[in-house]
């Protein structure tokens, strides 16, 4: 079997077979392919992630807002990270709503105090939690939803006074955003 | 030892360069002498408008791109100014966006031309799949291209589209943050899809290629569905196929320099001449014709990732079509009952185009549900059940015989061979 002249023959120049016909050869054959799927991923990481939030766009990731301006009732969308962020200042009719929902009957359950740091000031990133459309409801013109919240014309999902989804396709309730007072009258997004 | 190919033409700088690089025997043999089947009708024509639109689309493309600016603050107003200002600009502009509904329309046809005399059938299942892919590819150019101009309808048809991967769970924010390049559809994301516009035309391109390399393996279908029994039943592509094609490229393009001159907005959305925006939605987002189908079957399934899924599955039944239809026989020609809901689901692409483009609510959301419903049906259930159950009408022995012996069907059928595999 040493002899043998099949290009592919185990054992040929000089490399001994194993008793269950593998080589030392088959073993290089795939240690090679392995060293070499791993360097092609490492090569291909740099060019995926490049396609990430670059550190320009990661450094806008944070704003402060004054909230002196905003009365009771009033509603005021600032921009945070390309998105619209809603920041509505309830009245004591809007909090008590929500405080009284019974959480069973939500899709997505969560209590008012545990969506807002202080009751009147409620934050949200006002993007529809369906397909990214922005709800209506900051204009007191606007239609507001069966739940006086907010309403998404694209495909109809209803938001309630803390902006927890009650009706329609979206799965969620509204994002509440990372911030902190920094005052009694300001906050910091991000 | 090297040898040169042996090559039969006359014409000595010819010769020299094709005996060492065959390119002209090769054309010869595909786009000259290639065997056509010579009872095709106008719906063969279709894959060569599809050709002709696609260089029509890079050619228009490119000198566009020399004048766009793929930057959210300026994008919108570089469009105008080929709109105003460019020479030619305007018709350039209305080629290249009137171009992508009339690509859509001969590949649409091209598609149910495949549908109704089973062209996807063996030996052609590789053919038809390259086919889906480039359809595929031809969703994701058109989806970007829309994205250039930078108006209303650009920027939220890209939010909601890119949003559809945040269905998957877990690894959705991630992927939709990747797609973007930030937190929402943005300057990064204006930039990459005009990169990747640019590219996949040419990837597009060379799909194509492989596309037609694996039609002339096995040759073109014809509406008998039935092979070729030898060089009584073919004719040379040139120069009876060429001219053929010539005369329905010619009447197509008539109707697209209808669109172009006349109504060139017909197909857009108004929508689109309001700069994007991204703090105000358009009160009613719809994708552009092309998408609709698939935009009402999204809608149609009351859950965001059951929706999204229904979508891509849409198309995924496609690719597998050649083994869902469980009939041996090609053509509906000789398949009745077949034929008969061939027609049923062309009405119910129509139906949901037209769901897709109203608002999801009231009696559209029903008529998309049942729509999506019989789509599904009829790929899923009623290809394999029919296939086994139908009996095909006779069919004619050879291509040429219902033609030869001047009866028609009815001469044919004496002679047919009831379950031949075509």
């Amino acid at each position: 079997m040493a002899e043998t002249t099949h290009p592919s023959g185990t054992g040929a120049h000089g490399a001994p077979g194993g008793d269950d016909g593998t080589s030392r050869r088959d073993f290089l054959y795939l240690a090679t392919g392995a060293v070499g799927a791993v360097g092609v991923a490492a090569a291909a990481w740099p060019f995926i992630d490049s396609m990430n939030p670059a550190a320009d766009t990661l450094a806008l990731a944070s704003i402060e807002v004054d909230l002196a301006p905003v009365a009771e009732g009033q509603s005021i969308t600032v921009t945070w990270r390309g998105k619209p962020v809603f920041v509505r200042h309830r009245t004591a009719k809007e909090i008590d709503e929500a405080k009284k929902v019974n959480l069973s009957e939500l899709r997505d359950p969560a209590p008012d105090d545990k969506r807002v740091q202080k009751p009147e000031w409620l934050i949200l990133v006002g993007v529809c939690t369906h397909l990214g459309c922005v709800p209506l409801g900051q204009k007191p013109t606007d239609p507001r939803g069966d739940y006086d919240g907010w309403f998404c014309p694209c495909h109809g999902s209803h938001y309630d006074t803390a902006g927890r989804i009650r009706k329609g396709p979206a799965p969620a309730n509204l994002v509440v955003p990372q911030y902190a007072f920094l005052s009694d009258n300001r906050i910091r997004l991000g | 030892m090297a040898q040169a190919h042996a090559s039969n033409f006359k014409n000595p700088v010819v010769k020299w360069i094709d005996s060492r690089l065959p390119i002209f025997t090769m054309l010869h043999h595909e786009y000259n002498e290639y065997p056509m089947p010579k009872n095709v009708n106008y719906l063969w024509a279709f894959g060569a408008i599809a050709g002709i639109m696609l260089v029509i689309m890079i050619a228009t493309g490119l000198v566009l791109a020399m004048q766009y600016a793929a930057n959210t603050a300026i994008a919108f107003d570089s469009v105008e100014r080929i709109m105003r200002d460019v020479n030619y600009g305007w018709l350039l502009r209305y080629v290249h966006a009137n171009g992508a509904s009339f690509f859509f329309i001969a590949v649409y046809l091209h598609m149910f031309r495949g549908l109704y005399y089973g062209s996807y059938k063996a030996p052609r299942e590789i053919l038809w799949i390259i086919g889906v892919v480039i359809f595929l590819l031809m969703m994701a150019t058109a989806f970007m291209g829309y994205v250039l101009p930078w108006g209303q309808m650009s920027f939220w048809g890209a939010t909601v589209i890119t949003n559809l991967f945040s269905a998957f769970p877990i690894v959705g924010d991630p992927i939709v943050t990747w797609l973007w390049g930030g937190f929402s559809v943005d300057n990064p994301t204006l930039n990459r899809f005009f990169a990747l516009h640019f590219l996949l035309p040419f990837v597009i391109l060379g799909v194509v290629i492989l596309h037609t390399a694996a039609l002339h393996i096995c040759g073109s279908n014809n509406p008998l569905g039935i092979d070729p029994k030898g060089p009584q039943d073919t004719v040379p592509f040139n120069p009876y196929i060429t001219v053929k094609d010539l005369f329905a490229v010619v009447v197509f393009l008539i109707v697209y320099a209808i669109f172009v001159f006349f109504m060139p907005n017909y197909m857009g959305h108004p929508d689109n001449y309001i700069p994007a925006n991204p703090l105000v939605t358009p009160a009613h987002i719809v994708p552009e014709w092309y998408f609709l189908p698939f935009y009402a079957i999204l809608r149609a399934i009351p859950d965001k990732l059951g929706g999204v899924l229904a979508m891509f599955g849409a198309i995924a039944v496609l690719v597998v079509l050649p083994w869902l239809d469980t009939s041996k026989v090609r053509s509906c020609k000789f398949r009745p009952i077949y034929r008969q809901f061939f027609w049923v689901l062309a009405l119910d692409a129509l139906v949901l185009g037209y769901a897709g483009a109203m608002p999801a609510e009231g009696h559209w959301l029903l008529i998309a549900r049942i729509g999506t419903a019989y789509y599904f049906f009829h790929f899923l259930i009623l290809l394999p059940v029919l296939g086994k159950l139908e009996r095909p009408s006779p069919m004619p022995a050879s291509i040429s015989e219902p033609v030869l012996k001047g009866g028609g069907r009815v001469a044919a059928g004496a002679h047919a061979k009831p379950m031949e595999k075509a």
